[in-house]
């Protein structure tokens, strides 16, 4: 995907082989020749440890699909069937519900790595958005697929989250019972679920190529955010990154074997293991934690449209993040002032976070308006005002410079 | 960087704060954690307990508490209460299972160890019925299915102490969180007070009492026992492979660490030519 390939195979099958369809030669330019920036740091291996963890849930969620019936009287008793009676069924289903949110820590850090050393700016913009796409298909299918277990939060979760289309002016209701399937919750709703949880890893598999393609059109980003300018400044991929990234995706897996084997249903409800029944609410309805900041959003807002609005903008307003943004410097390294919102942007998030698993009511309700004007204000008016009075720090000449430099 | 830790600092205060509130507002006291055999990353059953909590299910909560995802056979498998085999079938034996024989017939017949523990009532509307308008709750997932929240900072905590226990807790502090209720507090017909209860108006009377269940290995006939012997049994129900879970667990750790350990030095040489 990177320039004209050298790659020449060594043998005669592999030679015939290449002249017909050269994917020797696409893999070789892709991850073995293609240069990286010699300075990546730790922070750069969460893409390798995402495409893992889209791997991993791919893999355990074909194989529970194969023990798994979408029918509201059985498919709770079927998730329970997998967990006790098919072999290492538990071992599949904790790999696959916990997989969910080791993908969605990746995926947080590798956008905040992106925020922070200014990945998104020119001319990475493309690279950007199919990242937000990625995000967005990932909420989708994580949501989708916390229907499937069919206990208590998965059915009100639904029921939620599908009302939010009920906000729309005039077509709202009819948008809704389109959705179902029905007049609520119910069959129908889980059989599409689960048709619509199928295939959109496979759509997040399609737009992560493309993710992959623009990254080596335009080269990763690096901790100076400057562009490399010699071959001093970069490695090739193998083995270089590959050794990095190998290790750091291992190390990756004891977080994750730390959850499935030790601390299982920690991250999920409790809830959960109550049999759907549209006939009781439970006491508090609470979505899986990643979704928390925007639940917080949305209950921030009194009207339930522009609440709505407010939820689905806060994610919108990501893809617009390479205009807002109006520094010529990309990393926070060298932006002191960025660096501090940075921080304080991250800390209102964690907070939107802790405030969405609360009930909507008295000071928490206060505080999640004050952060969610924040969150938009970072966007609207840090960000843009920063890059015009914003007195950065001198950038050094090259990356090989810095990283001499930082030695020295 | 300095601003960054007081807001964190500020943030941490506020919610510490607030969790302290809610509790307090709510008037139900945190279940006391209890030593549990199965707790921590090589917690296993314990098999004299699991049989003790297991006749306690049969003689008293079986009455009213279906356990349908959990069949005779489960009690002689690996990790659990260590039945044997025959001791199993001679388990089921004792129950009688609704069946259709050869030419269709409604009938009754000994269970067998393929069998599910049978519901005590017909459905749920008849177990509703006769409990005072709600069904008592399924056993097969209960343990797992009852929480307390636990509050930050406890919630962070618990991922290092690997804290999972909030359902045994709970259910082993309600099952002695019956109490005479406040001057003040208005029971409802057929309600109970009890301590632990979300409300505190429960609407199953006191289950157990000291001296109820008849154990034959000598541990103690007292309600605190048996509380904690039945919890420890609906979490076996619950979670019937936590031991071998635990145990793949701890060979899958070595192993991350030692694959881990080994790569990383893998790339401090690969890189020591560019460093």
């Amino acid at each position: 995907m990177h320039g004209n390939s050298t790659y020449q195979p060594q043998s005669k099958i592999g030679q015939w082989f290449e002249k017909r369809l050269p994917i020797g030669g696409l893999i070789h330019s892709s991850f073995v020749a293609y240069p990286t920036p010699r300075n990546l740091n730790y922070w750069w291996t969460f893409g390798g440890i995402l495409s893992f963890m889209l791997g991993v849930q791919i893999i355990t969620g074909i194989v529970l699909a194969m023990h798994y019936t979408p029918h509201v009287d059985l498919a709770f008793k079927s998730v329970e069937t997998i967990m006790r009676d098919v072999n290492y069924g538990w071992l599949l289903r904790y790999l696959h519900s916990n997989g969910a949110s080791m993908f969605f820590i990746a995926v947080y850090i590798h956008i905040y790595r992106g925020m922070y050393y200014g990945s998104y700016k020119e001319p990475r913009e493309v690279l950007w958005i199919l990242g937000v796409i990625i995000y967005l298909l990932m909420m989708a299918t994580g949501f989708l697929g916390y229907t499937l277990p069919w206990g208590q939060m998965s059915f009100w979760g639904a029921t939620v989250i599908t009302n939010f289309f009920s906000a729309i002016p005039g077509v709202g209701e009819t948008v809704v019972t389109w959705l179902w399937g029905g007049f609520a919750v119910g069959n129908p709703t889980l059989n599409r679920f689960y048709s619509l949880h199928y295939l959109l890893p496979f759509v997040i598999a399609g737009v992560v190529i493309l993710h992959v393609w623009a990254l080596h059109v335009s080269g990763q980003n690096n901790p100076t955010g400057i562009e490399p300018k010699s071959d001093r400044d970069t490695v090739p991929f193998t083995p270089y990154a590959t050794s990095k990234d190998g290790f750091a995706m291992v190390a990756f897996c004891i977080l994750f074997a730390w959850f499935v084997f030790y601390l299982p249903n920690y991250l999920g409800h409790a809830d959960n293991f109550i049999v759907a029944n549209p006939a009781v609410t439970p006491a508090h309805i609470v979505p899986e934690w990643y979704y928390l900041p925007f639940y917080a959003i949305l209950r921030a807002v009194p009207d339930k449209l522009l609440g709505v609005l407010a939820m689905f903008g806060s994610i919108a307003i990501l893809a617009f993040l390479p205009w807002l943004d109006t520094s010529k410097v990309k990393s926070a390294r060298y932006r002191p002032l960025y660096k501090q919102f940075f921080w304080l942007f991250f800390a209102v998030c964690i907070g939107l976070g802790w405030l969405g698993a609360k009930p909507a009511e008295g000071i928490y309700v206060v505080l999640s308006r004050i952060l969610t004007i924040y969150y938009f204000a970072h966007f609207i008016v840090v960000l843009p005002l920063l890059g015009i009075f914003e007195k950065t720090r001198p950038l050094p000449n090259s990356i090989s410079e810095s990283v001499l430099g930082s030695k020295a | 960087m300095t601003t960054q830790r007081i807001l964190i600092a500020l943030t941490l205060a506020a919610s510490l704060g607030a969790a302290g509130a809610a509790r307090a507002a709510e008037g139900t006291p945190v279940p006391p954690a209890q030593k549990w055999s199965f707790a921590g990353p090589f917690g296993k059953f314990d098999q004299g307990q699991l049989q003790r909590g297991f006749k306690i299910y049969k003689e008293v909560c079986a009455s009213c508490h279906s356990m349908s995802l959990v069949s005779f056979r489960n009690l002689a498998e690996a990790g659990g209460p260590g039945f044997s085999e025959a001791q199993a079938a001679a388990v089921a034996a004792e129950y009688k299972i609704k069946d259709l024989d050869d030419k269709g017939e409604a009938i009754e017949r000994n269970g067998r160890p393929a069998d599910a523990f049978p519901a005590p009532f017909a459905n749920d509307r008849a177990a509703a019925a006769a409990n005072g308008g709600v069904a008592p709750p399924d056993f097969s997932t209960l343990a797992k299915a009852r929480t307390y929240e636990r509050g930050f900072p406890w919630f962070v905590i618990d991922i290092f102490t690997q804290y999972q226990e909030q359902g045994p807790d709970y259910i082993s502090a309600l099952l002695q969180g019956y109490k005479e209720p406040p001057k003040d507090f208005v029971l409802p017909a057929g309600g109970n007070y009890n301590e632990y209860f979300p409300g505190h108006v429960i609407a199953m009377p006191p289950p157990l009492s000291d001296g109820q269940v008849t154990y034959d290995d000598g541990a103690p006939q007292m309600l605190a026992q048996y509380a904690k012997d039945v919890t420890a049994f609906m979490m076996w129900a619950a979670e019937p492979h936590l031991v071998a879970r635990k145990r793949l667990g701890f060979q899958v750790m070595i192993f991350l660490i030692v694959l881990s350990g080994l790569l990383y030095f893998t790339k401090k040489k690969v890189w020591s030519a560019v460093h």
